[in-house]
């Protein structure tokens, strides 16, 4: 399989190019650290990711150009199409798609490599037994990584229900699943030494998409942002899991970067939720529409409805406002409004900064993205941990669209679904406006004691109109 | 349940208990609403208004008690109203029980049910049907209009070319919502606005809006009294704050003294002397000229004038604004009405339990049910309750045994790993375990802001997997080759699309 390329590159000058390329994809995420070198680093991952591009293209491939040419081509165009019509509200379906194809690719490699008969030449003995259970493994994550990101995708994407599929048994299943992808891994080695194989291989790779498809189908809306991240590290293990497979320490590290970051994602998701990873994954947690809700029978006191006219007054009479973004505000499309409201209000002279909590919308960092597409400068958009403190100075704190991440009951009722989860303490402000299409409970569940505080008050409807309103009676 | 408006028959009274646009709200809580006759002609609600909102209207005063379940006022019943409440009937209006004793009685014996707007307990709930606060609103504004209209000179200050303007300066007596809404009026008129009270946390309301408050050099008394009002203070206080107002009436235009007491006559704040010692064409505003006046030289109902100052004693401010007064008195008396009427059947049901409604209710079934028990809930100490502590997420103590106990099992399964494997998968390895170390280092310093770009980039450099593909393609088996192609296509999608949008995004993010 080592062939010599074209080119007839040596050796050493691939392993080069390949320990460039590493480098250069650990800068890329390096640069992320913030938003100045982000765009540098952006380049950096391009370019490494040509140099080990090109040293492949002209090292090791010998034959079959055109049409590896006019693959390259085909993807190409369909990706920067692709990159170029996405919304920026649409982006966790496209990533939850993408992410699914590199699970495809981990599988149809996997199987290329299975299907090499020079494959037997290679590897002998304890060799071929590790080698098979590289392919095995690579395969296995590949195909959940695939089934996977698919389900997510039609979840977030809206053309399945969002609402957890909770199966009796489903653990059991689980289990069950696993045994049997174990099983089959152990006849795999044994018949693969006596040169078949491909039987329990296709098994498996069935087994591992059923896995994907039930474990993402057992997940609700809220915890999309950990399913999105965690896809994301499977990703970077089956790449890490191929490249053991294919003796190539390029793909081990890219691999391993890519998962380590898609974990530390994941954790950071759970830890802003106050919650197990297990659990996440475990499923069953937010029953999506939220209709009932938890103790919402107990007598909450009324709430207090504003209008626009009412709400442009208490703006422009504030020093220091506070938006919150949530999921609502992406699903009215909201972001532009806001941003025109933003700008009036700082161009008069009002302290207007956002704050965002690390689980708002469907993945990490979403809100960030939506407010940046509607050019709010990043320097007054802050996290959760940054403003927490700062609210009892807050005129008005304007809640778009969210509901569990400002719920008081998280600090109050530690035995809740949501308890000890860190949320933005709004109601130490002067006065909260909260936009909601309705009384409804967010993914939680859970009743929000927030909307009947004292100072805080509800503009019901749509984000995208309310706001449109109070700009106008500004 | 039939509600009855009848005229004010009041001297002067301008006001009238509801407007057609609160009535029409009132027909939609499935009430009937009838009205006398030109009752709100002197606050612009013509008939026709109100017959177009809905209402009936009933040509006599007497018709119109015999017909309704339920009335509302403004002014005390007098003149023969007081005899004509129902034991089936309820009254709401301004009754005053404390200052009229002999109405209260007779409404006692009456049999039926009367609620006084001026009972509603001082709580944060009740705020909405504050009908007291919504009047001193409006006086204290027309306080100011009033003050214009008598002072001979502009509020605001202004250079022209035939000279400097002096800006008017102005001193509130008494910061409550009164005083709180004469400061806002006189200040957006350009004038110079001080405010004096004995309370002093109202200083940061009235500095909120941008008036100076006048200090006492005085050891720390505190004013506030039950509810919010003010209570009597000590002889030597009252002397430090005579010689401050001595010292403000030489400087200032105008004064506007809104000082009241509960139950009391009011406090004398403003002397003979002091009238004596203000400029000529000075004005002051005595809001509390129905209890006796604030200024010894206030005359009740009447504007005097003593050594060229203007002291205007009105005791009707608020039927002088008798459009807006009547809008806010509706208001009150509807968000009133929407709390005996919870089902919005148009029947009401008065809830003794019910602390606003216990508290407004003065006589029910022949029993005087005034002074209402004490308010358990009273604005200032519910402020004194401590806050609830921040509960403080416990973490359960981590069990030590399971980190031991995956760390056994990690390394045993290393050191199976180590004996079974070749030295070339042991050296894969290491760079792998390496590389997951770099990747947690370089993450977790990636900002939180950037974690949708990094997501996107990471899964443009997952597809380095291409490479897997690219060593495959030149495969003479043609099954593999197609194999390798199709995936050197979709990862070729994966490698554009994540770089591509990654530089979409980042190009977004601007200071």
């Amino acid at each position: 399989m080592n062939t010599q390329g074209l080119f007839e590159l040596p050796v050493g000058v691939i392993t080069v190019s390949y320990i460039a390329a590493t480098v250069l994809f650990i800068l890329a995420l390096g640069g992320l650290s913030n938003q100045e070198t982000a765009r540098r680093g952006n380049w950096y991952g391009i370019t490494g990711m040509a140099i080990a591009l090109l040293a492949t293209l002209f090292g090791r491939v010998s034959e079959n150009y055109d049409l590896l040419i006019v693959a390259l081509l085909i993807g190409g165009s369909i990706g920067i199409l692709l990159a170029r019509r996405v919304q920026m509200t649409q982006m966790p379906e496209l990533v939850a798609i993408l992410h699914s194809l590199v699970g495809v690719a981990a599988v149809a490699v996997g199987f290329a490599n299975f299907m090499d008969p020079d494959r037997m030449l290679h590897f002998e003995g304890v060799e071929l037994t590790i080698h098979d259970i590289e392919t095995y493994l690579g395969i296995l994550i590949g195909a959940v990584t695939f089934s996977g990101s698919v389900i997510a995708f039609l979840k977030l994407s809206a053309r399945i229900s969002g609402s957890p599929l909770t199966l009796p048994g489903r653990h059991w299943f689980n289990l069950g699943l696993l045994i049997g992808a174990i099983w089959f891994g152990y006849e795999f080695v044994l018949q693969s030494a006596a040169g078949g194989g491909l039987n329990p291989l296709i098994i498996m790779t069935v087994i591992a998409l059923i896995f994907g498809i039930h474990m993402v189908m057992a997940i609700g809306g809220a915890d999309m942002p950990v399913v999105v991240s965690m896809l994301n590290s499977y990703s970077g293990w089956a790449a890490a899991a191929t490249g053991f497979m294919l003796n190539n320490d390029l793909l081990i590290v890219t691999g391993a970067l890519v998962g380590s970051s898609g974990a530390i994602l994941s954790y950071i998701m759970c830890r802003a939720m106050n919650r197990k990873f297990i659990a996440v994954i475990a499923g069953g947690f937010g029953t999506g529409g939220g209709a009932v809700a938890a103790g919402g029978g107990e007598d909450q006191g009324e709430v207090s409805p504003i209008d626009p006219q009412e709400t442009a007054e208490l703006f422009a009479n504030a020093k220091e406002i506070m938006i919150i973004p949530g999921y609502g505000m992406a699903v009215a499309q909201a972001q532009h409004i806001v941003y025109e409201l933003t700008r009036a209000l700082r161009d008069s002279g009002v302290n207007v900064r956002f704050g965002i909590h690390p689980v708002a919308g469907r993945m990490p960092g979403h809100m960030n993205v939506l407010l940046a597409e509607a050019r709010v400068p990043y320097d007054i958009v802050f996290e959760m941990d940054e403003v927490n403190e700062d609210f009892p100075n807050i005129d008005v704190s304007v809640v778009i669209g969210a509901n569990d991440i400002v719920n008081p009951s998280a600090q109050t009722d530690l035995e809740g679904p949501i308890g000890g989860m860190p949320v933005l303490e709004v109601w130490k402000g002067k006065t909260t406006i909260v936009l909601k299409r309705s009384m409804a409970t967010g993914y939680a569940g859970v009743q929000n004691p927030l909307f009947f505080k004292e100072n805080t008050r509800m503009l019901f409807g749509d984000a995208k109109d309310s706001l449109d309103a109070v700009f106008k009676a500004l | 349940m039939k509600i009855g408006v009848p005229r004010e028959i009041h001297a002067d009274e301008r006001r009238v208990a509801t407007t057609p646009d609160v009535a029409s709200q009132l027909i939609k809580m499935g009430f009937g609403v009838a009205v006398e006759s030109e009752a709100g002609v002197a606050a612009s609600c013509s008939d026709e208004a109100y017959a177009a909102a809905g209402c009936d209207i009933v040509a006599s005063a007497s018709d119109l008690w015999s017909l309704s379940d339920l009335i509302l006022k403004v002014r005390a019943p007098e003149g023969g109203e007081e005899k004509l409440l129902r034991p089936d009937q309820t009254l709401i209006s301004f009754l005053a029980p404390g200052q009229n004793p002999e109405l209260l009685k007779q409404l006692t014996e009456s049999g039926g049910t009367a609620m006084s707007m001026d009972s509603v307990p001082r709580i944060s709930r009740a705020q909405k049907m504050d009908a007291l606060s919504s009047m001193a609103n409006i006086a204290g504004y027309r306080a100011i209009v009033e003050a214009a209209q008598h002072f001979g000179r502009f509020f605001t200050g202004q250079i022209t070319a035939a000279g400097k303007i002096p800006p008017a300066k102005v001193l509130v007596i008494g910061a409550g919502v009164a005083g709180l809404s004469a400061i806002g009026a006189a200040k957006s008129m350009g004038a110079i606005v001080r405010a004096f009270d004995t309370r002093p946390e109202v200083k940061e309301q009235v500095e909120s809006m941008d008036a100076e408050f006048l200090m006492l050099d005085f050891e720390d008394e505190d004013g506030t009294g039950e509810g919010g009002y003010a209570k009597v203070m000590s002889d030597e206080f009252i002397a430090a704050e005579m010689a401050l107002f001595a010292e403000q009436a030489k400087e200032v235009d105008i004064i506007i003294t809104t000082a009241l007491i509960p139950g009391r006559p009011a406090p004398l704040l403003v002397t003979a002397d002091m009238v004596g010692s203000m400029k000529d064409g000075s004005v002051i505003v005595d809001l509390a000229a129905e209890t006796g006046g604030n200024c010894e030289l206030t005359e009740a109902n009447k504007v005097v004038r003593r050594n060229g100052v203007s002291i205007i004693g009105y005791t009707d401010l608020p039927s002088r604004l008798a459009a807006q007064s009547s809008q806010l008195y509706a208001n009150n008396l509807r968000h009133l009405l929407t709390e005996l009427c919870p089902e919005k059947n148009g029947e009401i049901v008065v809830d003794m339990e019910d602390e606003v409604i216990r508290g407004a209710t003065i006589c029910i079934g022949g029993e005087t049910t005034w002074p209402p028990p004490a308010p358990k809930l009273s604005v200032a100490p519910s402020q004194a309750q401590p806050e609830p502590a921040p509960i403080v997420v416990e973490k359960p103590k981590p069990s030590i045994f399971g980190p031991i106990l995956g760390m056994v099992i990690a390394v045993l399964a290393l050191l199976g790993l180590g004996a079974v494997a070749p030295q070339s998968f042991m050296a894969h390895f290491t760079v792998f375990v390496l590389a997951c170390f770099v990747g947690y280092m370089v993450i977790w310093n990636v900002t939180p802001a950037l974690h949708t770009p990094l997501m996107s980039v990471t899964n443009a450099i997952s597809s380095i997997i291409v490479i897997g593909a690219l060593l495959q393609i030149s495969s003479a088996d043609k099954v593999i080759m197609w194999i390798a192609a199709v995936t050197v296509g979709i990862t070729a999608i994966n490698i554009a699309g994540g770089f591509a949008v990654t530089r979409r995004m980042l190009e977004m993010f601007r200071k």
